[in-house]
């Protein structure tokens, strides 16, 4: 972490208990709630964050195990919130939740008190001006703009400064280190601020600089069929996906790491396991991102605070991602956040809650934990910079409801807060339909935008929304097939119950399912997206003919097995046309015939 | 000289507490004879809990502090021993030698890790096939008190090739502990293994320590050794147990099921000891946690299930009336690592598909069971049902991949259409037996 330069005697103080990762301060002066200190134990300083304050007692909780700590323990109060450092290369970092750069700590294990720069200082810049001297300037005006791999990084007059400047002086282009001085602005009583290319920001504070924040409009490809056909996310929305364990909201998430049509991916592995971001760290430099033929990792940064790191900065993990999806953001980018798990930062609340011994709420969850999340998915979304560019946060967070019951609190809070729901359910993961996501539990709100379903008329199809609701007609009819089917039995329906049971089951097979592992079938553009569904659709339209519901359900598993063929097969290569061409011939052999020939 | 402290002001049935200076958070101390563990401290006041419960304890307490926290002696001299949840010998023999080491220490970089990537077999296909094991997993199995776990663990631990296997005993009954032993002498493996056995008749809050001693000398030999170290952790519900009566006496408000708020964070501090390391040595974890009735939705296996990688729940088929890996509910989060890749290409597929087929058939069981009449597909699939956990699900199988996946072909070929098992098509062409089957 950065170092803390005090200028100014600042407030003093020395530990008088503990409990766990709870430290009661006895302070020497004023303190502010959120202020960051440091605990000067056995020659290391432990970070702690005040969070409560009675008389000249602060409360603060440790982000770092409290192991050995003892009543009259120094501590150093910094006068400042919990900051994180903006700045050329936090692109492909791998940061902790407090923002150390985990390739910069050294030996096997993370030791308590070791921490690291989030940039590289000595690294140069090749800097090219986007602004001139006289040129009047606020905060997250771009000054300038670097190369950070292989995106256009604009250095922006830091969001911290209030007002209007002036830019006194600008270096000219060239190749600077992030703490040169590049710009000297002016401000309105003559008094000069230097810039570097590195700020600060306070991270539970949101990055406002921008001129209006719209209704999101623009769908946000995430190759992922049961999103984008059935509940499509668009550039600047929020999302969640609550699930059981083990009905794969991870490989959901990492899925749409990997195709999500965005510029920027900041991974938060808010307390979850080590080994998946292993997966990613291993992973990710080795894939190619379909779009820019470049790696993933190029786009992509993890901040990890795995459940095994102390629980309080698991906290701050979450509002470091978006910290930094909103710095990006300010550059007119399109950057999508995921995070997994905000339900783990749930409990990162309710354990300080419950150390603070304050009354609990529902679960003994704290009471405020709806406007906290609320107030969290409110940061994401669209922005119309003061230039006129737009930039994106999406923003899609995991749930893990306990004991996989949504109506726990951390979903309930969740649902008021996100627009887009992808309910994973545990009965389509047992019989490994894959993705889980429920076609008829899940929604987006964003259908009902008229804006965002213009946008669909004219990506996908006019008419595309209407189409998706008349396949979720059919899902919905066959369910409900189904349930007569297994209350009445196979014979004592009539076959037509027969016949849409398994026009729901062809939609299932054929656009819901996708297989995550399969390299063909992993990712579907929109393009083919829209192909195959107008294709189900077309043979969910035509009544054939059966004698018997045997027939209905063989006919239709070979039907389900030739659309998996081309779904396994490149888009418009020879196999997919031979096998829609089966398809084809074999829906045109049970067809009823006065139909059929009306149809031609 | 250690100071001695002679005056209790408090005391609950694990916790006391007294007025001391000088005193480290977590540190040890010594009450009338019994280890206890500084757990909080305010001012001059602070509470210590006392593992082996605080009957008997009187407010005039002989209390000396240790300076240190909880410690484990490690070295080579490990190997062979049974010792207690404190690290000492139980087993008669002298006390271990080597470098003295804090229990519960600190956390893996994650950059440092190694993506795990070696497959465990074990012979079992609900296992190898279902839901492969990697080094480096950590895994529970999910049963009730009345499925063999512990024989089935004891069978993946022979089977394993680790090279280092840790007993941990968590309110183990002196049967089960007595049959691990004899497990393990009997296959010559004694020399490989290390127990820290807290039994039944030892006080329950004791357990706390087990998970952390078993991983702080798992730690020794992978990360000294570079050994493949396999840690049994059994059972993790006494444990979670221990966990909430401390905390209640601590008077902590209760979370879901009476469990203390930060079960989540104490179980995940254990499980996520395992790793592959870089150096080659591994921690795998395999635990157990018994469940009540099979209900996963109380706090301790639900909890569970978000931190480890899968599980495996044991059941008794009764159409074939043998104890089965269920397939539906196990996983193994790691095995999309291995499978196809260092098994066989037709491996993921197959094992999808199987479980499909063997879906289908538990819905035509319903469909049996409410009196209506079965398609002949219905028919197919329940006799296919019915040979596939016999001959791949049941845990008595000892058989390699190969020969489960070329079974599971012939499962399906006796039984089904090609097209009615949704398999890529090449892979059909490949595999799909030459000879037909009656």
């Amino acid at each position: 972490m950065s170092k803390h330069e005090i200028t100014e005697p600042t407030t003093t103080g020395r530990l008088v208990g503990v409990v766990s990762n709870l430290v009661s301060i006895e302070v020497s002066g004023p303190v502010g709630q959120n202020e960051i200190c440091y605990l000067q134990h056995d020659g290391l300083e432990l970070m702690a964050e005040v969070i409560r304050v009675i008389g000249d007692i602060a409360q603060a909780q440790v982000f770092e195990s409290t192991r050995g700590l003892k009543v009259g323990t120094p501590v150093r109060f910094t006068g400042r919130m919990l900051e994180i450092t903006l700045g050329p290369g936090i692109l492909s970092k791998k940061y902790d939740g407090l923002q150390n750069d985990l390739e910069k700590i050294p030996g096997l294990f993370l030791s308590r008190g070791v921490t690291s720069d989030p940039l590289d200082a000595e690294v140069r810049y090749d800097f090219e001006p986007l602004a001139a001297v006289g040129d009047k300037v606020r905060a997250a005006s771009w000054l300038g703009r670097v190369k950070e791999g292989w995106i256009d990084h604009k250095i922006m007059v830091p969001f911290s400064l209030d007002g209007e400047f002036h830019i006194k002086s600008l270096v000219a282009s060239g190749s600077y280190r992030i703490d040169d001085v590049i710009a000297v602005l002016t401000d309105r009583n003559g008094a000069d601020v230097p810039v570097t290319m590195r700020q600060k920001w306070p991270v539970k504070k949101a990055i406002t600089a921008f001129a209006r924040k719209p209704r999101p409009a623009k769908i946000l490809e995430t190759g992922i069929r049961a999103i984008d056909t059935l509940n499509p996310m668009p550039e600047g929305g929020t999302g969640f996906i609550p699930g059981p364990f083990g009905c794969g909201k991870t490989v959901l998430q990492h899925a749409m790491s990997k195709n999500a049509d965005a510029d920027l991916i900041i991974i938060t592995a808010c307390g979850e396991r080590a080994n998946e971001v292993v997966e990613i760290f291993k992973e990710f430099p080795e894939l190619d991102d379909p779009r820019t033929g470049r790696k993933l990792m190029e786009r992509t940064t993890i901040v990890c605070n795995t459940s095994n790191m102390p629980v309080a900065a698991r906290e701050a993990s979450v509002y470091t991602g978006m910290t930094i999806a909103e710095y990006y953001r300010a550059m007119g980018l399109k950057v999508l956040l995921l995070a997994d798990s905000t339900s783990r930062w749930a409990q990162a609340l309710r354990e300080m809650s419950n150390r603070l011994e304050e009354l609990p709420g529902p679960d003994a969850f704290p009471m405020d934990l709806t406007a906290i999340i609320s107030g969290f998915y409110a940061r994401a979304g669209e922005v119309e910079l003061y230039n006129g560019q737009t930039g994106s946060v999406t923003f899609i967070g995991t749930v893990s409801p306990a004991g996989g019951n949504l109506k726990e609190p951390v979903t309930e809070s969740t649902r008021k807060a996100a627009r887009c729901f992808y309910a994973l359910s545990q009965k389509r993961a047992d019989s490994k339909r894959y993705p889980a996501i429920d076609p008829l539990d899940s929604y987006s709100k964003y259908l009902e935008y008229p804006e965002f379903r213009e946008t669909l008329d004219q990506i996908m199809q006019p008419g595309w929304a209407e189409l998706v609701e008349q396949a979720r007609d059919i899902l919905r009819r066959s369910v409900e097939a189904a349930d007569q089917i297994s209350i009445l039995g196979d014979d004592s329906v009539p076959l037509a119950y027969h016949e849409i049971f398994w026009k729901g089951e062809l939609i299932d097979f054929s656009i819901l399912q996708q297989d995550a592992f399969d390299e063909i079938d992993a990712s579907t553009p929109l393009e083919r997206q829209r192909y195959m569904l107008n294709f189900v659709m077309e043979l969910c339209a035509m009544k054939f003919r059966f004698q018997h519901f045997e027939e209905v359900g063989s006919f239709f598993k070979q039907l389900i097995n030739l659309l998996k063929q081309m779904n396994y097969s490149k888009y418009e290569s020879d196999d997919f046309h031979k096998y829609e061409q089966q398809a084809r011939q074999l829906a045109a052999e049970r067809r009823e015939l006065q139909e059929a020939g009306a149809a031609v | 000289m250690k100071k001695v402290y002679t005056r209790l002001t408090k005391i609950t049935k694990a916790t006391v507490t007294l007025r001391a200076t000088d005193v480290g958070n977590e540190e040890m101390a010594i009450v009338d004879g019994r280890r206890a563990q500084v757990v909080r401290i305010y001012g001059d006041e602070v509470t210590l809990q006392i593992f082996a419960g605080t009957e008997g304890i009187a407010t005039d307490a002989r209390v000396t502090f240790l300076g240190h926290p909880p410690q484990l002696t490690v070295s080579d001299e490990l190997a062979g021993r049974y010792l207690d949840a404190y690290g000492d010998p139980i087993d008669g023999k002298p006390p271990i030698e080597g470098k003295v080491v804090e229990i519960g220490g600190p956390t893996v970089n994650p950059v440092r890790r190694k993506q795990p990537s070696e497959l465990i077999a074990t012979g079992i296909a609900g296992i190898d096939l279902n839901n492969t094991l990697v080094t480096g997993q950590k895994i529970p199995f999910f049963a009730d008190p009345d499925q063999p776990y512990n024989q089935v663990m004891a069978i993946v631990a022979l089977r394993a090739e680790a090279d280092r296997i840790i007993l941990g005993g968590m309110g183990l009954t002196n049967d089960d502990a007595i049959y691990y032993r004899q497990v393990f002498e009997n296959a010559g493996m004694q020399h490989r293994m290390t127990a820290f056995l807290n039994t039944t008749d030892n006080p329950p809050v004791e357990r706390l320590l087990v998970p952390d001693m078993c991983l702080t000398a798992a730690e020794y030999f992978a990360v000294e050794k570079n050994e493949k170290v396999l840690v049994l952790l059994t059972d993790m519900t006494l444990f979670a147990d221990a966990l909430a009566i401390v905390s209640n006496k601590m008077d902590q408000i209760p979370s879901k099921d009476a469990m203390p708020g930060s079960l989540y964070s104490d179980l995940a501090r254990i499980y996520e000891k395992a790793a592959q390391f870089p150096d080659g040595g591994s921690i795998t974890i395999i635990a157990v946690t018994t469940l009540n009735d099979g209900d996963i939705t109380h706090a301790i296996p639900d909890n569970t299930g978000y931190i480890t990688e899968g599980q495996l729940f044991l059941r008794r088929d009764t159409s074939v009336g043998k104890v089965i890996i269920d397939p539906f509910r196990s996983l193994s989060r790691l095995k999309q690592i291995v499978i196809g890749k260092k098994t066989r290409e037709d491996h993921p597929q197959v094992m999808n598909a199987l479980v499909r087929l063997f879906a289908d058939a538990a819905n035509a069981k319903t469909k049996q069971e409410n009196g209506f009449d079965l398609s002949r597909y219905d028919v197919r699939a329940l006799e296919f049902a019915a040979e596939y956990s016999r001959e791949l699900l049941a845990i008595d199988v000892n058989i390699d991949i190969v020969k489960m996946l070329d079974t599971g072909w012939r499962l399906m070929a006796r039984h089904f259409e090609k097209a009615e098992i949704g398999i890529r098509q090449q892979l059909i062409d490949k595999y799909w037996p030459k000879h037909s089957f009656t």
